[in-house]
């Protein structure tokens, strides 16, 4: 059986060298590869491309659209910062307006105060100063009036006696108490 | 080296095995890529998915790696192609029943090798005119007292040997695998049928063996397929790009 199986290798090589194409084969294949060429040139590969660019296409447009919706964010964002800020400035300054007029509401009212003292004061003035008037001119016709009785009295009297003098005085004085008393009454 | 043929059964030229597989590699490419590619949806399905993974992996990882720039979409389609119908024939090999590389029969590594070879010289004068055989044999940088050994040198290794290597890298793995592997199966099958209980014992070591053998192979299928369409890229980049080397 050996020698059976080394036979016909033997003589399989002899026949038939490896590197000597068979043509028909060769033909096969090239058609085979000719074919084939054609289908993916025609079909496989555009189809694929078009996948792929459509895929590359909608990502990007995906990240196209991302892209726009946070700078619109960021922009809403910055917008209600913006709006925020403003709101707190304008707090600020009716705060400060409220102040500036409650203190200048203040100050009026001070100057009202003061003034209004200053017319009282001067008011009581004027009244005590005329009321002084009043009693200047009642006095002094008193006194004139009181000086002349007096005067008579003691000139009725005799001015010789010191003692009798003071008497007289002394009643005048009582006189003028009971005449004041009597007005009073 | 060639089996009988199918049609007409058993004559030694016919259609054969290898034919036939050929043209279903076709058939299987064109289908899977076909529904796989025909949906164009945005959020891939599991088939579409699969299909986009392939297609991506040939014209990213390859033609746009190694070719690079705008250019290299019009070279997709060809080493799409030629990624595909290498490993969908190689894969053969390691499907049981099937258990034929088409690439193991050397015809069809000479003509994928020649539309490769046909194509990048096209490219090179297409891009560079005549001026292209030039730029591809003379080294620029060299001095010129070296350039009688260089420039026999350039042309030999570029335009003699380079198809040659091309092809026969891709056949001769394919071959010496499906050698491999058949001289196993051959062997465990003599090995059982020994006298000698212990020589009969010897085949469970060879199959270990064979077994092993069997997925490095399966690597070296795919690998291969991966080697050839990458060598064609760095090709055709170096047709491009002649006057830049």
């Amino acid at each position: 059986m050996n020698q059976l199986i080394i036979s016909a290798a033997t003589e399989g090589a002899a026949a038939v060298n490896p590197l000597v194409p068979n043509p028909w084969e060769m033909g096969v294949v090239l058609a085979g590869f000719a074919v084939l060429f054609f289908i993916v040139v025609k079909f496989v590969v555009p189809m694929f491309e078009k996948t792929f660019a459509e895929r590359a296409e909608a990502i990007e447009g995906g990240i196209a659209k991302a892209e726009k919706a946070q700078a619109e964010a960021s922009a809403a964002l910055e917008e209600y910062k913006q709006q925020l800020t403003d709101a707190r400035a304008e707090a600020n300054r009716i705060r400060e307006e409220a102040r500036a007029e409650g203190a200048q509401i203040l100050a009026e009212l001070k100057e009202k105060a003061a003034a209004e003292s200053a017319r009282i004061t001067a008011q009581a003035h004027v009244q005590i100063e005329s009321e002084r008037q009043a009693a200047v001119v009642s006095l002094r016709s008193e006194v004139g009036t009181l000086a002349t009785t007096l005067a008579g009295r003691i000139v009725g009297e005799s001015l010789s006696d010191d003692e009798r003098a003071a008497r007289v005085v002394d009643r005048f004085l009582a006189d003028l108490e009971n005449q004041n008393a009597g007005v009073a009454k | 080296m060639h089996l009988p043929a199918i049609l007409p059964w058993g004559a030694h030229d016919g259609f054969s095995k290898q034919m036939l597989l050929v043209i279903l590699s076709v058939v299987i490419i064109a289908t899977f890529f076909m529904l796989a590619a025909r949906k164009q949806q945005l959020v891939p399905g599991k088939l579409q998915f699969a299909g986009e993974m392939a297609y991506g992996f040939v014209r990213n990882s390859i033609a746009k790696d190694i070719i690079g720039g705008r250019d290299f979409m019009k070279y997709v389609p060809l080493l799409f192609t030629l990624f595909f119908f290498i490993l969908v024939n190689n894969i053969y090999g390691a499907i049981p029943l099937i258990q034929l590389p088409s690439f193991s029969h050397v015809g069809g590594a000479y003509v994928l090798a020649a539309i490769v070879y046909i194509t990048w010289i096209a490219i090179g004068v297409k891009k560079n005119g005549l001026r292209y055989f030039k730029l591809a044999t003379v080294p620029s940088g060299v001095p010129v007292y070296i350039l009688p050994i260089v420039i026999p040198i350039e042309i030999i290794s570029n335009f003699l040997v380079r198809p040659v290597t091309h092809s026969l890298r891709l056949f001769a793995t394919m071959l010496a695998g499906h050698l491999i592997v058949m001289i196993a199966g051959s062997g465990i099958e003599f090995l059982v049928m020994q006298e000698n209980v212990l020589l009969k014992g010897t085949s469970v070591l060879v199959l270990a063996g064979a077994i092993a053998m069997y997925m490095l192979e399966a690597l070296i299928m795919a690998l291969q397929a991966y080697v050839f369409t990458l060598l064609t890229a760095i090709y055709i980049e170096g047709a491009l790009h002649a006057d830049s080397h």
